[in-house]
């Protein structure tokens, strides 16, 4: 006996288990990152003072990595459209644009990184600085993984297109849906950390 | 007799086929979910064996403060136990077992050294930080490796995927990935036993400060507990996934087996409450690494001086982000053994559970209310009454399902011609010591009561009446009915039954002077068991009671562990591949069940517990017959 509804969908549920499998991951990963919001608002609020995060964080440089990182699903979301209209040409081009936008969004952020360790600010600075690193460090360990995994569809894991094309553009919706995530979290820690 | 016979043969072929993927691929990185439910078992019993020992090394402080320990009587039990496997392992040729019997040698020489330790035990007397050491790391892997992955980890693999007539799980890889993460969980955590000042010691719940600037085995207790919350994640998705997506034809939600729908909910409580806990142990691991302070607050002074650090944080957010986990935890230890309960109890009385929806609807509503309870841990950190008031009448509403299911398994006795089986006796025992685990744990939900009785003796008689003769009975029993399902042979009924009185009396021995000792005031997690306090001094004889009656748990555990390994080649041989005369699917396999499971999709047609039905010629009608 097989594993049933790898590839198609079950139809009471209308869907396959590898869809519903990283739904449940992103369930998971909403329960990480709630945590950690929430322990933000419980320590800001009890904090006698909490200053300004336009102030001492680098508003543009965020910016940017904000647009870098929404383009990036942008084309994450075209790569696997291609995939749909069964052009693997198109597929590769959308995907590699998304693992370079990921990669542009981590040198941005080694730069930001580089100029507050240069300056002499760690997590051990005060409250602000210890929540900001351990935020986006956590966030940037998503986008890592989001990278390792996009890589390995654009590289070796694309040779499936040609015996399975069906269980490929699967593959790539759901990495799409967790790149989606990494890219929501951002767009919640970008005004959370920078602008609030 | 044509269709045993038949299953035989297929059975001979797949362990053909089996033979073909190789020792490695079939036995260590294997992705059946059998192999790796047995993996799964096999660690989580050893790990509760561990896990007993440093207990029962405490029990002696406990109950002989400042006395020299006897080491060669505490080395014996492992060191019997392992002989005797290693000498099973020669007879009946099984490296494997053989294996285990090492495992037992490594323990008795791991506590033989522990124990003739001058640092550690100057004089024979253990020291106080070993002491917190071994009282947090007891709590630790009898929780997190021991009862979770034999219930979950164990229990569920194996059977779910039977239950709901799937080949495997829906994703084999993954199941082999939380294995081993468990694994590496396991060995990190062992291996903080031996780093610059021992292993972990500011509790199983790590509360900071304390545990902020503990010794290094509390990073390594963090670093563990990542590995484990990450086997934990990739196990529940796969459960969540297997039972909605791989159920057979006809298997309709409401035709599921309890066990699997208590597999189900805990699956949920596993994938929404360990996260939290992991952000916590990343905002602890940045304290105790980056120099962080989330969790120390300013102006705080440890020996005289004065703590350089930025300060500013709450030690209360650990209590709230461990506590959102570790009460759904609570749930995950216990409604994996309601399931397996509901199992025996439906098979032994031969008659349909009574009230199967109001339990399913009460393991649902009990799952979601789990989330909302957390706090009645913490009712004495001065939180406010209005916060207090929400959290214990959260907590008086969550004992309703609970009530609802132990009721319902106590109604379906009713009228049963009830056969006293070593499981089934498991089964009957667990429903009155359950009921004493979950009635003692009303006053502790109620913040008036909780104030006396907080961080007592009572609280840990409490909660053991829960997970020792509660949830790890019904492992038992679990052991004791699957068994002949895994080998094809039944354990032994004598030994057994030597087992279940043994246990029965001696978990009762030892728990319950528990609550007298904790009505009286006396405080857990007192290196010298209240010797030098005056107002336990009343209670003070009982910790010999108790520590006897911990020993005394330990002989009668032999005879389990003796058939448990002696059954494999020499039980008594099952007649047929049901030999429990169940309805549920995984006893219309072949026994053992082949890779792949079925030979066919199977059809599913009616309701899970079809028992004494009139109509039928037989007093039983499995689910996938028409």
């Amino acid at each position: 006996m097989q594993i049933p509804y790898t590839v198609a969908a079950r139809p009471d549920t209308g869907l396959h288990n590898s869809k519903l499998g990283i739904w449940l991951f992103l369930a998971s990963e909403v329960m990480l990152f709630g945590a950690l919001f929430s322990s933000y608002i419980l320590l800001r609020v009890a904090a006698p003072e909490w200053p300004h995060g336009s102030a001492i964080l680098n508003v543009p440089l965020a910016t940017l990595n904000t647009v870098v990182l929404i383009a990036s699903s942008v084309t994450m979301v075209m790569s696997w459209a291609s995939l749909m209209l069964k052009d693997f040409t198109k597929y590769r081009r959308y995907m590699g644009l998304t693992i370079v936008c990921g990669l542009v969004f981590l040198v941005v952020k080694v730069f930001e990184y580089g100029a507050k360790f240069s300056a002499g600010t760690f997590p051990g600075e005060d409250l602000f600085f210890a929540t900001y690193f351990t935020l986006t460090g956590l966030h940037g360990l998503h986008v890592v993984g989001g990278i390792i995994v996009n890589t390995y569809f654009w590289g070796p894991g694309s040779r499936m297109w040609n015996t399975e094309p069906r269980r490929f553009t699967n593959r790539v919706e759901v990495a799409g849906l967790y790149w989606h995530f990494v890219d929501l979290v951002w767009i919640f820690l970008f005004p959370t950390l920078y602008l609030l | 007799m044509q269709q045993s016979a038949t299953t035989e043969r297929r059975h001979v072929e797949s362990v053909r086929h089996e033979e073909h993927a190789g020792f490695w691929r079939t036995y260590v990185f294997s992705i059946d979910h059998k192999v790796i439910g047995l993996q799964y078992m096999m660690s989580a019993l050893v790990f509760l064996f561990f896990g007993f020992s440093l207990m029962m090394l405490m029990r002696w402080q406990l109950a002989y403060p400042g006395k020299s320990i006897p080491g060669e009587v505490f080395v014996l039990l492992p060191a019997v136990i392992s002989a005797a496997t290693l000498v099973i392992a020669l007879i009946s040729k099984r490296k494997l077992i053989g294996l285990v019997g090492l495992t037992f040698a490594g323990l008795a020489a791991l506590v033989w050294y522990l124990v003739s330790d001058e640092v550690l035990f100057p004089d024979g007397v253990m020291v106080p930080e070993l002491y917190n050491s071994f009282g947090a790391m007891h709590g630790t892997i009898m929780v997190f490796l021991g009862v979770v992955p034999l219930a979950v980890g164990g229990f569920g693999n194996y059977v779910v995927p039977l239950q709901v007539g799937a080949p495997d799980m829906a994703f084999p890889r993954l199941n082999m990935m939380s294995y081993w993460a468990y694994f590496i969980g396991g060995v990190v955590m062992l291996a903080s036993f031996f780093v610059p000042g021992g292993a972990a010691n500011s509790g199983w719940t790590s509360y900071p400060p304390l545990a902020d600037i503990a010794t290094t085995g509390q990073t390594v207790w963090l670093l563990g507990m990542v590995f484990l919350i990450t086997s934990s994640l990739l196990g529940s998705i796969n459960f969540i996934v297997t039972i909605v997506q791989l159920r057979a034809n006809g298997l309709t939600y409401m035709r599921l087996p309890f066990f699997v729908w208590a597999q189900f909910i805990t699956a949920f409580l596993l994938l929404l409450a360990f996260p939290p806990l992991e952000a916590a142990a990343v905002l602890q691991l940045m304290d105790r690494l980056a120099g962080t302070s989330f969790f120390l607050p300013s102006g705080l002074v440890i020996s005289g001086q004065a703590l350089e650090v930025s300060g500013g944080g709450s030690p209360l957010l650990w209590q709230h982000l461990f506590w959102f986990l570790a009460h759904p935890e609570v749930y995950v230890l216990v409604l994996p053994a309601m399931g397996i309960i509901a199992e025996v109890i439906a098979n032994n009385t031969r008659k349909p559970l009574w009230g199967y929806k109001s339990m399913v609807y009460a393991v649902i509503f009990l799952g979601f209310m789990s989330f909302i309870v957390w706090a009645h841990h913490m009712f004495m950190t001065g939180m406010g009454t209005v916060i207090s008031t929400f959290f214990q009448t959260t907590t008086m509403i969550i004992s309703i399902p609970s009530v609802i299911i132990l009721t319902a398994l106590m109604i379906s006795l009713w009228g049963g011609s009830i056969r006293f089986t070593v499981p089934m006796l498991f089964a009957l025992a667990f429903l009155p010591m359950f009921g004493i685990g979950g009635l003692t744990g009303l006053p502790l939900g109620l913040a008036p009561t909780d104030i006396h009785l907080h961080d007592t003796y009572y609280v840990i008689g409490h909660f053991h009446y829960v997970v020792a003769p509660g949830s790890i009975f019904a492992l038992f029993a679990g052991l004791y009915y699957w068994y002949p399902k895994v080998t094809g042979r039944l354990m032994n009924d004598t030994l057994g039954r030597i087992h279940f009185w043994g246990s029965f009396f001696a978990m009762n021995g030892i728990f319950f002077p528990m609550l007298i000792q904790g009505l009286a005031g006396v405080s857990r997690r007192l290196w010298d068991g209240g010797a030098e306090y005056a107002h336990a001094q009343d209670t003070l004889y009982l910790n010999e009671v108790m520590s006897i009656s911990a020993w005394v748990l330990a002989v009668f555990q032999l005879p389990f562990i003796f058939n448990f390994f002696w059954s494999i080649r020499k039980g008594k041989k099952v007649e047929s591949d049901n030999p429990w005369d169940a309805t549920t699917l995984e006893w219309q396999t072949p026994t053992p069940p082949p890779h792949g499971n079925f030979a066919m999709v199977p059809q599913v047609y009616r309701g899970p517990y079809e028992y004494s039905d009139p109509k039928s010629p037989k007093d039983y009608v499995p689910q996938n017959v028409a």
